[in-house]
């Protein structure tokens, strides 16, 4: 009898703390109202489409430069954003400068001011008669209403999940191992090109998919300086937002479930990095 | 500017390069390309909301924040984070307590359902509701027959809020939590304590700067949230525009100076999250979750 | 390779960490650098690494000027406390770095570091685990992997920060043995750091005793063991007991009463008589002898060691007895003389007069008596 009861399968381990119940129901009552049974909403809205149905509104010219634009210009951001985010990240752990605390703090402005303040802000910034925009046109160079703006935004808003991913795990770089490296003759150069940043890579690929995920669904900020011209510099949540105001619900539901589903597996492929790196890398050496 | 660039740890070295740090020419640099990128994409468009606020002068800023509309966009943004951030406090407290506190299946698959709404592109988090509650949805000509207002509605805007910021405090306090372990609470309850006694007494204390900082962050983001409520509000001016709408709108319509002054607003509250949120790192960094990531 | 120390200080700030060290360390020797934490010993093996830069003094290698070198230039193999493995790499590729790295004209052929590698690899006897993440490896393998990666770039000399210091009692018994091995087969002059005094007295050729920055003794176990030239040493290394006394007129009194020893070219005055406590005779009845009540007796393995209060201005003194005649004795009071000893004067005095007395025990008994 002892033996069949401690082997039973069983949905939670005995604990003393009370309120599991109660705590879990919760949970999963707010989490299917608020996420699950909306997110389900748009999944069986658009499995009424049909197939055929489904592909032809997605396929749709206009639909598909939509989401080419949103994805490259995110990778492009998410790109720009690993190489400064890790310079950044180092700066900030390694030197000491005036200023280093409040850079540090600045880093988070990205998540804590509105999206629409940044864009009209990078608007004003990077538009021709703006500050660094009248700097760049008598070069030929325009970035506001051209994919380059819609770059520009998403370069903005992504910055803080690269730095804030690397940065906690180049603080906790055993200063040894660097130490290790150049009593084995390593140059200061091959001691941060082969040991600090392949350490770093894991971290670097984690904040890079989270800059992107963000980068592809991102409206706020780039609505402002995208230009906004269709097949040009128009992203999809925003084809989104114009196929609901001409009452194509049908439309507006499947790039939307497209989006989601790539945001699903950009969220797969962030936790098998992190799951791959804890593998090999985890309980130190 | 005199840089003072050396290391963190300071090493005093004249005869021999020390091992563990570049040159200084290689430290200027980095610190440099940094810098400029920060003072570029971060500090500069911080900069121009207020340069562009102020371009007509303080009196123009104050009767551009004086305009009922402004007015009561700002009112209905504090209503909608006033409703959204309790809710999603208690949803946070709850799931951190059954996810930190207890080891049961699917706990892993749970958490990532938690973070889903951060992976959805705003404009999808409306979008959702209004495929529900929308004239042609299912639940439609319930709605409309007993006339019930949700899209272009406070309870709209609320549930797109609340969509946007809720995983918020439940994934500042969950690490939090699980780094705390149970065995306070075992103390506690082998001592006689009930189990809400032990929650307000024991618990909350343990857990009342992280609880602050997750809040701090789903504020901020409540009140700032532009394209979830965007697609649910519908634009009925002085009714269903939020603060970050109305700032769309005045843009739009080449009212630059209201546009800005009313995102100096925002940009001052991102700013005020920006320091509280610093302070809560540096004085009770040990009581905040170690991630900082967000 | 010889290495040389020469009148090496070194500063952290304000604060002397070594002040004027030297020490000379022979070709193909096995050195411990032994003393409490804060002694020094850490910073004086990463100086001569190179991983710090002395404020004043030389370091030699060989009759070559190395403090003038970096770290990169002494081709020095370092074994780090917590092994410093790179965990992104396997063991193979954590082995092979030193010769991946160096410049093209002097680096060996991919095939010939392969082949290196995998022979150390074999050294160490980790033949078989090279595919592996330093995350897949004991403590003891881990080890094992740093000290062929810092072997494979045939240094000029080895050094091993508190090598075992990780590792659990059972392990570092096993890898103290397995060092002295790998040593005497491939003869590299190594020194290691340990706080640790069996590890030094069992592994070393020689042990230099180290405290407050400064070296207190440098010899063989023996040497250390058995002739300690300070307190310092005596107290470190080994139990000790140390009682005061006084001398006068060449006998030596604890409190009231001479106690059968004699120490005759010493002045008068305060002094501090150390002993082992196994370096004892009993004595029956007492003319001249150090007397005390047993508080205390414990077995250890093989003896019997008692505790004895010499009255209440003293420290305890503990003394060890074959068990059959701790038994003999009587058992609340205990009347001993010890057969080795030693006698330093008063700090203070130190200075002044920093004579000490070593004479073989066995005669000045007899003239006790």
């Amino acid at each position: 009898m002892a033996l069949r009861s401690s082997t039973r399968w069983r949905f939670r381990q005995p604990s003393v703390i009370p309120g599991f119940g109660l705590a879990l129901g919760v949970t999963l009552t707010w989490l299917t109202l608020i996420v699950l049974i909306p997110l389900s909403g748009l999944i069986w809205r658009s499995s009424g489409l049909g197939w055929s149905n489904f592909m032809a509104l997605v396929l749709d010219e206009r639909t598909v430069n939509a989401l080419t634009i949103s994805f490259g210009t995110a990778f492009i951001a998410a790109v720009v954003n690993l190489f400064f985010g890790v310079v950044l990240a180092w700066v900030l752990v390694r030197y000491r400068f005036p200023g280093k605390r409040v850079i540090d703090a600045m880093v988070d402005l990205p998540f804590a001011l509105p999206t629409a303040v940044a864009g009209i802000a990078l608007t004003a910034l990077y538009a021709p008669n703006g500050w660094i925009g009248s700097l760049l046109e008598p070069l030929g160079i325009k970035i506001a209403f051209t994919p380059a703006g819609i770059v520009v935004a998403l370069v903005f808003v992504g910055l803080p999940f690269v730095v804030r991913t690397v940065q906690p795990v180049m603080e906790e770089i055993d200063k040894e191992v660097e130490e290790a490296a150049a009593t084995l003759g390593a140059s200061r150069f091959q001691t941060i090109s082969r040991v600090l940043l392949p350490g770093l890579l894991p971290a670097g690929l984690t904040g890079f998919a989270l800059a992107f995920a963000r980068g592809v669904g991102e409206y706020g900020s780039v609505i402002f300086i995208a230009g906004n011209l269709p097949y040009v510099s128009e992203i999809a949540p925003l084809l989104i937002i114009i196929r609901l105001e001409e009452f194509n619900y049908p439309a507006a539901t499947a790039i939307a479930t497209v989006m989601l589903f790539l945001s699903f597996i950009m969220l797969l492929v962030i936790n098998s990095i992190q799951a791959w790196s804890r593998r090999r890398y985890s309980n130190g050496a | 500017m005199a840089l003072d660039t050396s290391p963190a740890p300071s090493a005093s070295s004249k005869l021999v390069k020390a091992a563990t740090s570049e040159t200084r020419i290689a430290r200027l640099t980095l610190i440099m390309v940094a810098l400029g990128f920060v003072a570029l994409f971060l500090l500069l468009p911080l900069a121009t909301v207020f340069i562009e606020a102020f371009r007509k002068g303080p009196a123009e800023f104050a009767t551009a924040l004086r305009d009922p509309e402004t007015f009561s966009a700002i009112r209905l943004t504090l209503i909608v984070a006033a409703i959204s951030v309790p809710l999603n406090l208690v949803f946070g407290v709850a799931a951190a307590w059954a996810i930190a506190k207890f080891e049961f299946k699917g706990k892993a698959f749970l958490t990532t359902l938690i973070d889903l709404p951060f992976s959805v592109s705003p404009v999808i988090s409306g979008l959702v509701f209004v495929l529900i509650f929308g004239a042609n949805s299912a639940l439609g000509p319930f709605l409309q027959k007993y006339g019930i207002h949700i899209l272009f509605a406070v309870p709209g805007l609320v549930l797109a809020t609340v969509f946007v910021t809720f995983p918020f405090v439940a994934r500042e306090l969950i690490p939090l939590m699980q780094e705390q372990g149970t065995s306070d609470e075992e103390a506690a309850l082998s001592l006689g304590a009930t189990g809400w006694q032990t929650f307000w007494h024991v618990t909350l204390p343990n857990i009342k700067w992280g609880l602050l900082y997750g809040v701090l962050l789903c504020n901020a983001r409540a009140m700032g949230e532009f394209g979830a409520v965007s697609v649910v509000s519908g634009h009925i001016r002085g009714q269903t525009n939020t603060m970050p709408l109305q700032v769309e709108i005045l843009y739009n319509e080449y009212n630059f100076v209201a546009a800005f002054a009313v995102a100096a607003v925002l940009a001052l509250l991102a700013l005020v999250t920006l320091v509280l949120k610093t302070a809560l790192e540096l004085r009770y960094s040990d009581e905040i979750a170690a991630s900082r990531r967000h | 390779m010889e290495v040389r120390v020469q009148n090496i200080r070194k500063e952290f700030g304000r604060f002397p960490a070594l002040d004027d060290v030297s020490l000379d360390i022979r070709s193909g020797e096995l050195i411990a650098l032994l003393g409490p934490s804060g002694s020094g010993k850490t910073t004086l093996l990463r100086l001569i690494a190179g991983l710090e830069s002395p404020t004043d003094g030389t370091i030699f290698f060989g009759a070559e000027d190395a403090s003038r070198k970096s770290v990169q230039q002494r081709n020095i193999g370092f074994v780090f406390q917590h092994y410093a493995l790179f965990r992104h790499m396997t063991v193979l590729d954590n082995v092979s770095f030193g010769l991946k790295v160096r410049p093209s004209s002097r680096r060996p052929p991919a095939a010939e570091i392969r082949r290196r590698a995998l022979d150390l690899l074999e050294l160490v006897q980790l033949s078989g685990l090279e595919k592996r993440y330093p995350a897949q490896l004991s403590g003891g393998q881990r080890q094992r992997v740093a000290l062929a990666r810092a072997m494979a770039v045939e240094p000029n000399v080895l050094l091993l920060d508190e090598p075992f210091g990780a590792l659990d009692a059972q392990v570092r018994k096993e890898l103290r043995k397995w060092l002295r091995e790998i040593h005497d087969r491939t003869g590299h002059t190594t020194v290691f750091v340990t706080h640790d005094q069996e590890e030094a007295l069992e592994l070393a050729d020689r042990v230099v005793v180290m405290s407050k920055g400064a070296i207190e003794q440098v010899g063989t176990p023996d040497e250390i063991y058995d002739h300690p030239v300070s307190p310092f040493v005596y107290g470190f290394i080994g139990q000790s007991n140390c009682i005061d006394v006084t001398l006068s007129s060449g006998e030596i009194w604890f409190e009231d009463r001479p106690i059968g020893l004699r120490a005759a070219s010493e002045p008068d005055g305060a002094a501090t008589l150390y002993f082992r406590p196994h370096d004892i005779e009993l004595i029956d009845g007492c003319g001249g002898c150090l007397a005390g009540l047993v508080t205390a007796s414990r077995r250890v393995a093989g003896t019997r060691h008692l505790e004895l209060d010499l009255g209440k201005a003293h420290p305890p003194v503990e003394i060890e007895l074959p068990p059959e005649r701790a038994s003999s004795t009587d058992h609340t009071r205990i009347a001993f003389r010890p057969t080795k000893w030693k006698l330093f004067r008063k700090e203070g005095d130190v200075a002044v007069a920093p004579r000490q007395v070593e004479a073989p025990a066995t005669e000045l008994v007899r003239t006790g008596t």
